[in-house]
């Protein structure tokens, strides 16, 4: 983004006051803001209370219906579960918590399986995405300025086009009629098809392939600010290169390393448009198993259930993201 | 030297454009293929281009989308703009934190349980007051805009971070009223961070698969959950097409705004350079 420029404006400032004037003489808007003043709203409860009572809305309250459907009876009907609150006689009201659905995902080895196997593909896919991402993002931050945008778009560009079409590509490539099939073939170094798609491998590919761009960006945000003359001082003292790296750039780049990590292992534990598309029908993975549950099962309290367990086991990758963020300064310096 | 990249960086990070690459390029390369295998050239053809802008499907879903994607964007970057002023000028008010909270939580929420909290609110709305009626267009709009508002508000804020709050005081200290500083200071500046956030937010809309399944209805399918219909059964050309349109779109913006900056770059070098030439 540029710095302010006095002469240069997107939007002409004398138009927009006149518009703005335009609204104020407006009656209708004149008897609501005096009437809002009235009452003790002002511009700014205003400017803070409608995002505020949007997200509140709709993002908060949601998950308080999931914790409560996570612990209501399933049954056949709209909606598929039972009311907490049984109304008796018209004066006794009961409380029904059902337990079981949470009892019933750690008895089913299903369910445990998909858990744990979702926290271990999407850390191996965090590695993978690091050792690939970090020598990408520290090539971009070394290289000249002109050089370093170009690079930078070329990082977001794959982010920019549809996720889902990225995932797609890979089918035609890991087929067995695939791309690289075709190509080891006809160099002969392989005569039967190795099976790819549809196996974990796959999965790997595919979560390591469209994640990559949120390990790079925030890694070079880090790596960029780096203060070089350390590593002239350390070079002018004798210190070999390597060295060097592994003492100094590594632990300096330590908070973009835990930002671009959570990043990625975050969204790929709840993945499912991967597993669904790539992997085969055991390659199970929470998000998928969730899917299941509602659009096929129709079971939305076990679904709910599943909701929160993976809730459960986000906090904390999310709070140290958290926690990472504001130590750096500001929420989103990283996105950008 | 120092600061200069060794061979062995330049070569991982060759290995890491081609890994990005390469499966885009195989899909544009394959989508003027002429043969229905898709991996098995066969002459030059664009056929399969043809065959897309006959599918009435896809077009339908394509307008669809588009339509969401743009109110969604439009609705996000109000929401999102008021969000990213409240955090960055109001240093404290009640509740500061959950609405921190509330608006970085969605960037990395998994999409299943977004979808799924969405839906079960949307039911449960639908049982106590009759709204919304049924799930369709203004449902998906609603989910779209909760999570897109969310990375609207961070490219917002870190806008306003950077942004010298002394030009907004010297406004109202000539005494400017608070929405006219806004108007007439704030917002002119912030313009192309909120046009950035109406574009990403468009994207996003326009990309999301798995919260859309949880909360369309019958006659709302937008262009995603036709691609994954289709390509769920196997790889089809035309969405090779497709997917070739998509990326030349996005390749052609992101050019251009890089071109932009660039330009905008050099212009206040050069405003810089004669400012203090004439100070001399």
């Amino acid at each position: 983004m540029s710095a302010y420029e006095p002469r240069r404006r997107g939007v002409h400032p004398v138009l927009l006051a006149e518009l703005l004037s335009w609204i104020r003489a407006f009656g209708p808007y004149r008897w609501a803001s005096n009437r809002f003043r009235d009452w003790g709203v002002g511009g700014r409860t205003a400017v803070i209370g409608l995002p505020y009572l949007w997200l509140l809305l709709f993002f908060l309250i949601p998950f308080i219906i999931v914790l409560k459907i996570s612990v209501s009876d399933i049954r056949l009907g709209m909606p598929p579960y039972e009311p907490l609150l049984h109304w008796v006689e018209h004066q006794v009201v009961t409380l029904r918590v059902n337990l079981g659905n949470y009892a019933f995902l750690f008895e089913d080895p299903l369910y445990r399986n998909a858990y744990l196997n979702s926290i271990f593909t999407a850390g191996a896919s965090t590695i993978l995405c690091l050792l690939i991402g970090y020598p990408m993002a520290y090539g971009i931050a070394r290289t000249s300025p002109s050089w370093r945008n170009l690079l930078l778009m070329m990082v977001m560009l794959p982010f920019w086009t549809s996720f889902l079409l990225r995932v797609y590509a890979w089918i035609g490539i890991l087929k067995n009629n695939g791309l690289i099939n075709n190509v080891l073939m006809a160099m002969g170094v392989i005569d039967e098809p190795i099976v790819m798609l549809q196996t974990d491998f796959a999965v790997y590919v595919g979560i390591v392939y469209s994640y990559l761009p949120f390990m790079v960006l925030p890694l070079y945000a880090n790596l960029e600010k780096m203060d070089i003359t350390l590593l002239e001082a350390a070079a002018d003292l004798g210190c070999h290169p390597v060295k060097a790296f592994l003492t100094i750039t590594l632990p300096l780049s330590v908070p973009g390393i835990v930002a671009g990590s959570m990043l990625v292992f975050i969204p790929a534990v709840g993945e499912f448009v991967i597993p669904a598309l790539l992997g085969g029908p055991d390659s199970l993975m929470i998000g998928r198993v969730l899917w299941e549950e509602f659009f096929h099962n129709r079971d939305w309290p076990v679904a709910s259930a599943v909701a929160i367990a993976m809730l459960v086991l986000l906090v904390g990758p999310i709070m140290i993201l958290q926690y990472n963020q504001a130590k750096q300064g500001g929420a989103g310096g990283v996105h950008r | 030297m120092i600061g200069r990249r060794s061979f062995l960086v330049t070569t991982l990070m060759a290995f890491g454009f081609a890994f990005l690459y390469i499966p885009i390029l195989s899909m544009i390369v394959f989508s003027f293929n002429e043969s229905r295998l898709v991996t098995v050239w066969a002459g030059f053809s664009t056929k399969w281009y043809v065959e897309l802008f006959q599918n009435e499907q896809i077009i339908n879903a394509a307008k669809l989308s588009l339509r969401i994607a743009a109110i969604n964007a439009t609705g996000a970057v109000i929401l999102g703009t008021l969000a990213g002023f409240a955090l960055s000028r109001f240093r404290r008010f009640k509740g500061r934190t959950l609405m921190t909270g509330m608006t970085t939580a969605p960037l990395v929420m998994p999409e299943v349980i977004t979808g799924l909290s969405m839906l079960l609110l949307f039911v449960a709305m639908e049982h106590m007051f009759g709204w919304p009626a049924g799930r369709g267009v203004t449902t998906i709009t609603i989910a779209h805009i909760t999570f897109s508002m969310a990375y609207v508000t961070v490219v917002i804020q870190s806008r306003l971070s950077t942004l010298d709050e002394s030009l907004e005081e010297a406004a109202m200290d000539l005494g400017a009223r608070p929405w006219k500083v806004f108007a007439v200071i704030t917002l002119p500046i912030i313009f192309p961070a909120i046009l950035a956030g109406w574009l990403l937010a468009f994207t996003l809309s326009w990309d999301d698969l798995v919260i859309t399944s949880f909360v369309s209805g019958p006659g709302s399918s937008t262009l995603p959950l036709v691609i994954f219909s289709k390509v769920r059964l196997g790889v089809s050309p035309d969405i090779n097409a497709l997917a070739t349109l998509m990326v030349a779109v996005v390749a052609i913006g992101i050019v251009s705004a890089g071109l932009y900056m660039q330009r905008q770059e050099r212009r206040r070098e050069r405003d810089v350079q004669a400012a203090l030439a004439a100070n001399q």
